[in-house]
């Protein structure tokens, strides 16, 4: 069904047809939080909420724009006040990390003990460094390396300049490299 | 000064350009130059050209298959729940209201009760009262000149 019917019906209270837009970007919406906050628990737990604040907001969306778009300023603003609430950053930096897959790293090492853990190594640097960032910069980092998207998209998602993405994204892939050091 | 800072810019630009593969053929040829003419330079796109090589073998990871199975359900849960605390919630409000209304009327009708009391109750009444419109107009206050009024703290 066309999305912006979907939007309709679910404005109009129908959970069947808000249950088929959730059916829609729920992977996309967990795997946005979860580039943003780093934890499977909570990724789950904040892009659900996502879901029932945009299903309690629907009267605001414009059925005629994607619904991605506004689903995601309430998923980033979620995430963001987890991350800047103290108490989950004491219990973020007690969890393990773990929220990203060196796949091609685990396939290059193949049963190179040696390697496998260099490797390992490496992507418990990268997560940490990457969970350092200022968010601003680290949002940005997701949306480009683990959602794919171009600056231009990133660009109309986060409503700000092509050339603020770029600079960020330097920002961020400097600080990595400065964490990531003489890593080879 | 200027001139320098937009060159920063424009090295910016084609450094991350460059990485992510949004740059034109002139673009990638003046950051060639660049690159060949500037050893400082060259090893900063040695650098970035890492991270972005580290970051490519990554993959954020998935979560069970099981995990999609249940998430509609999990989510259709917590509106129903969010709708129960709403009516909860009135229904105490309401109740409670009421409660305390014919409470308060009671001890002021008893003709026994020492004026002391009679009053304490009635200063405890106003000073919640206040306290309340208090709380309410500072939020509507905060709410309106916060910068950061999109941001739930």
């Amino acid at each position: 069904m066309v999305e912006q019917v979907l939007v309709e019906r679910a404005q109009a209270g129908d959970t069947e047809a808000f249950g088929e837009l959730v059916g829609r970007y729920m992977r996309r919406g967990y795997f946005a939080a979860l580039g943003l906050v780093g934890s499977h628990e909570d990724a789950l737990d904040l892009s659900q909420e996502a879901f029932v604040r945009a299903f309690r907001a629907r009267s605001t969306i414009d059925p005629g724009r994607p619904f991605y778009p506004w689903l995601y300023q309430i998923i980033r603003r979620l995430c963001f006040n987890f991350v800047r609430d103290t108490r989950t950053r004491r219990r973020k930096l007690e969890a393990a990390g773990g929220w990203l897959a060196d796949e091609v790293g685990n396939r290059a090492a193949g049963t190179n003990p040696e390697r496998e853990a260099e490797r390992a190594e490496l992507r418990e640097r990268f997560e940490a460094a990457i969970g350092e960032l200022p968010e601003a910069q680290r949002e940005v980092l997701v949306l480009k390396e683990f959602e794919g998207l171009k600056y231009r998209e990133i660009a109309e998602l986060l409503d700000i300049p092509i050339g603020t993405v770029m600079s960020r994204l330097y920002a961020a892939r400097k600080s990595l490299a400065a964490s990531l050091g003489d890593v080879s | 000064m200027n001139g320098d800072r937009y060159s920063e810019e424009r090295v910016r630009e084609l450094l991350m350009g460059a990485l992510d593969g949004e740059l034109t053929q002139e673009a990638r040829a003046e950051l060639e130059r660049l690159l060949a003419s500037e050893p400082l330079l060259q090893e900063e796109w040695k650098r970035l050209s890492r991270v972005k090589e580290v970051t490519e073998s990554m993959k954020l990871r998935k979560p069970p298959e099981e995990t999609w199975d249940g998430y509609w359900n999990s989510v259709y849960s917590r509106l129903e729940r969010s709708i129960a605390w709403i009516l909860v919630s009135i229904a105490a409000i309401v109740l409670i209201s009421y409660g305390g209304w014919h409470g308060v009327q009671d001890l002021l009708a008893d003709a026994e009760l020492p004026w002391y009391i009679k009053g304490s109750v009635l200063a405890g009444i106003v000073g919640l009262a206040m306290l309340l419109v208090s709380v309410v107009r500072h939020r509507i206050f905060v709410s309106r000149s916060d910068p950061y009024k999109d941001i739930q703290r």
